[in-house]
Order: structure tokens, then C-alpha cells, then sequence
């Protein structure tokens, strides 16, 4: 394992060449995609990402085991991004339900008389 | 029209040095190209390795891709020890300096934005792979089952205990994840690698990349040594310190999210 004394360890420190699949996850998937001059950047690196995936990190493997939490993360997955959504609204709209049965007029009522 | 320069990363100006002796893609110096605040880090190339057509082409090349990402990787690495950076997507190629500063311009909200952010910072990456043991058949293999429904019971006795050896697993991974994401500014979870290229042993559970303070990482390697479940067939790996490839741009509007 790496170990951090002195100066940082990199990554090549650690037991001969970082993995490929660790460098093209990050500059493949990760960092910042800008337009420069050459228009592959934008129009083909989709395409080069789903490639990538079967190379690197097809899922199928850990899924078979029934692991896919990393679906439910909302910065991994567009689709538990909106069932996160959807959660919310649907917790949201329990909410209102009970505040306004706590403010309708029959309890409004009771608590009038409670008070007084 | 044939000086086509590779953008690596992007910085705060001035200049604090960008190391001489780096080598960038095909073997060119590194050198700094200064736009109004900001500066890019970049490398000239060959038009016809990088016009369109052939970068194209060179991207479904994978000893090509792979050359060329570790290039990209070593210059954003080398130069992210000495400032903070940050890193652009693999063959971003732009014409010559009016280009890079034209770049620049353009993002420059985006670049001051993510350097606010991610100076001062680093990315660790912590993967954990488990093996498991296929629980040897109780009776002898050489005794056939006595009938259909016998050899139904021992294929279900048999997936039962794989199920139950993977949830531990995903349990233990879970855990060492939100211990983690407790330590770190940020955290991101990769999609756990499986394809070709993936040569360790064991299935990996977890590829998470954590955001962490330069000065604050050898207390986090300690941490994740210090966490390691020490069970049989769990093995725990770290990467880094890794310029923060995996945390730029997270402030994405429409996403309205900033790391975890």
C-alpha cells in the first residue's frame, strides 16, 4: 500500500506504474471539457467515455453480485438523481398534507377552544 | 495553421514555474501560455497527429490513447506539485496561442471557479477489491444428487453463501466509504472497474476518489490503513496524490452540486 512520508508519494511510487485504467478513468472521464480549436473534444468524447467503460469499468461483474449502490449516488447517475427528485416531492407532499391538516378549521377549532 | 498546441491544465497567473525538464505528449517541452489572469499549460504537436481526422482515428488506438494519457497525466501531475491546476480533458488541442488565450477567455468563470475551489487540494483514490471463496460443496462431488429437488437445495445452499460472502463485502465497502467521505472535503464514487484493463485480483467493490487537503494527506493515507477491514479476501488499495481530475467541475449549475 502507498504510504504517505516526506514528500508525497506519487502514483508511479507505488509498486511498479500506476494502473492504465486509473489514469484514463480520470483523463478520459474526469477534468474539465473546454472547446479548443480541434472539435473532437466535444463531438466524439461521449463515444470515447462509453468505450472507455467496456475497457475500464464495464458493471456487469459487480452487479451480478448485487452491488449498484453507486447507481443510487446523484453525482454518479442521472436516473437516482430523479428518483432522489421524485423521493423529495413525494416526502414534500406528505408534509403539506399535514400541515394543513394541523391548520384546518375543525382542529382549528379545537385548539381555540383549548386555549380559551 | 500547423502549430497546434495540447492543453494539459489551466492556473492561476503568475506563473509560479512550470518545471523545464517536463516532457509532454511526443516527447515536446512543456511550456506556460499566459492569457489575462489565468495561464494555460501546454505542448506543441503534431498537425497530423492531432488535426481532426487522425485524432480521430488515434482514439480508437488504445497503445496510442494510453501513451498519450500518461503524458497528459504526468505534466498535470508534475506541475499540479508546484500550483494549483485545473486539468482538462484528454486531446484538448487548440491553434496556436491566440487559440489557447481564446480558450482562456471564454472559460475563464469556469477556471477561476474550479482553481477557488480545488487549490490547496489533491485526489486520493481508495479501491476495494474482495475474493470470494466459493464455499466447497458438505457432501462429496463424486456423490451425485439423489434427486432433482436435492441438487435444486444444494445449488441454492451454495448461491446462499456467495450472497451472504458479497454482502459483507458491499457492507465493509459502504462503511470504509462514509468513514472516508467523513475525512475528505469531497468524495466521488467511480464506477467499480471490471473491463480488460482491470487486471487485480478480486472483484472491486469500490472506486471512490476523496478530496483532501496537500497538507492533510498523509493524515488520510494513515486513515484508510488504519480502516482497512482486516478479513480475508479484502484488499484495499490507494492511489495518489492525483491532481483533482475527479472533482473539477462539479459546480455544474444544472446540477447545482458541489462534491458531496
Amino acid at each position: 500500500m502507498t504510504t504517505a512520508t516526506g514528500r508525497l508519494p506519487g502514483p508511479y511510487d507505488s509498486g511498479g506504474g500506476t494502473d492504465l485504467a486509473d489514469i484514463l478513468e480520470r483523463v478520459l472521464d474526469k477534468g474539465i471539457v473546454i472547446a479548443g480549436d480541434i472539435r473532437i473534444n466535444l463531438l466524439d468524447i461521449e463515444l470515447l467515455t462509453i468505450k472507455l467503460r467496456l475497457i475500464v469499468a464495464s458493471v456487469d461483474k459487480a452487479k451480478e453480485m448485487g452491488i449498484d449502490w453507486w447507481e443510487h449516488d446523484p453525482a454518479l447517475a442521472s436516473g437516482a438523481r430523479k428518483r432522489e427528485l421524485e423521493q423529495r416531492n413525494t416526502e414534500l407532499e406528505r408534509r403539506v398534507a399535514e400541515l394543513e391538516a394541523l391548520s384546518s378549521p375543525a382542529r382549528r377549532d379545537q385548539e381555540d377552544r383549548e386555549r380559551s | 495553421m500547423s502549430d497546434l498546441l495540447y492543453v494539459y491544465a489551466v492556473a492561476r497567473a503568475p506563473v509560479q514555474g512550470v518545471p523545464a525538464s517536463i516532457e509532454g505528449v511526443g516527447g515536446a517541452p512543456v511550456r506556460p501560455v499566459a492569457g489575462d489572469g489565468l495561464i494555460a499549460v501546454v505542448s506543441d504537436v503534431r498537425a497530423e497527429d492531432f488535426e481532426e481526422a487522425p485524432l480521430r482515428k488515434h482514439l480508437e488506438d488504445l497503445d496510442w490513447l494510453s501513451g498519450t494519457a500518461r503524458a497528459h497525466e504526468s505534466v498535470v501531475r508534475a506541475v499540479s506539485d508546484v500550483m494549483g491546476v485545473v486539468p482538462l480533458r484528454l486531446a484538448t488541442v487548440c491553434r496556436g496561442e491566440s487559440g489557447v488565450r481564446r480558450m482562456l477567455d471564454d472559460g475563464y468563470d469556469r477556471f477561476t471557479a474550479n482553481l477557488d475551489r480545488l487549490e490547496g487540494h489533491v485526489e486520493w483514490g481508495v479501491k476495494l477489491y474482495a475474493t470470494v471463496q466459493e464455499e466447497p460443496e458438505k457432501e462429496p462431488a463424486v456423490e451425485a444428487p439423489s434427486s432433482g429437488r436435492d441438487y435444486l437445495r444444494r445449488r441454492l445452499r451454495s448461491r446462499q453463501s456467495r450472497e451472504r460472502n458479497w454482502a459483507q463485502a458491499d457492507a465493509l465497502a459502504r462503511r470504509l466509504h462514509t468513514e472516508l467521505a467523513g475525512h475528505a472535503e469531497a468524495q466521488r464514487l467511480h464506477r467499480p472497474q471490471s473491463g480488460e484493463l482491470a487486471r487485480a485480483d478480486g472483484v472491486n467493490v469500490l472506486n471512490a476518489a476523496f478530496l483532501v487537503r496537500r497538507a492533510g494527506s498523509e493524515a488520510f493515507v494513515g486513515l484508510v490503513e488504519r480502516l482497512t477491514p482486516q478479513e480475508p479476501g479484502i484488499r484495499v488499495e490507494v492511489t495518489g496524490p492525483w491532481a483533482p481530475y475527479s472533482f473539477a467541475d462539479l459546480s455544474d449549475p444544472r446540477e447545482g452540486r458541489v462534491g458531496a
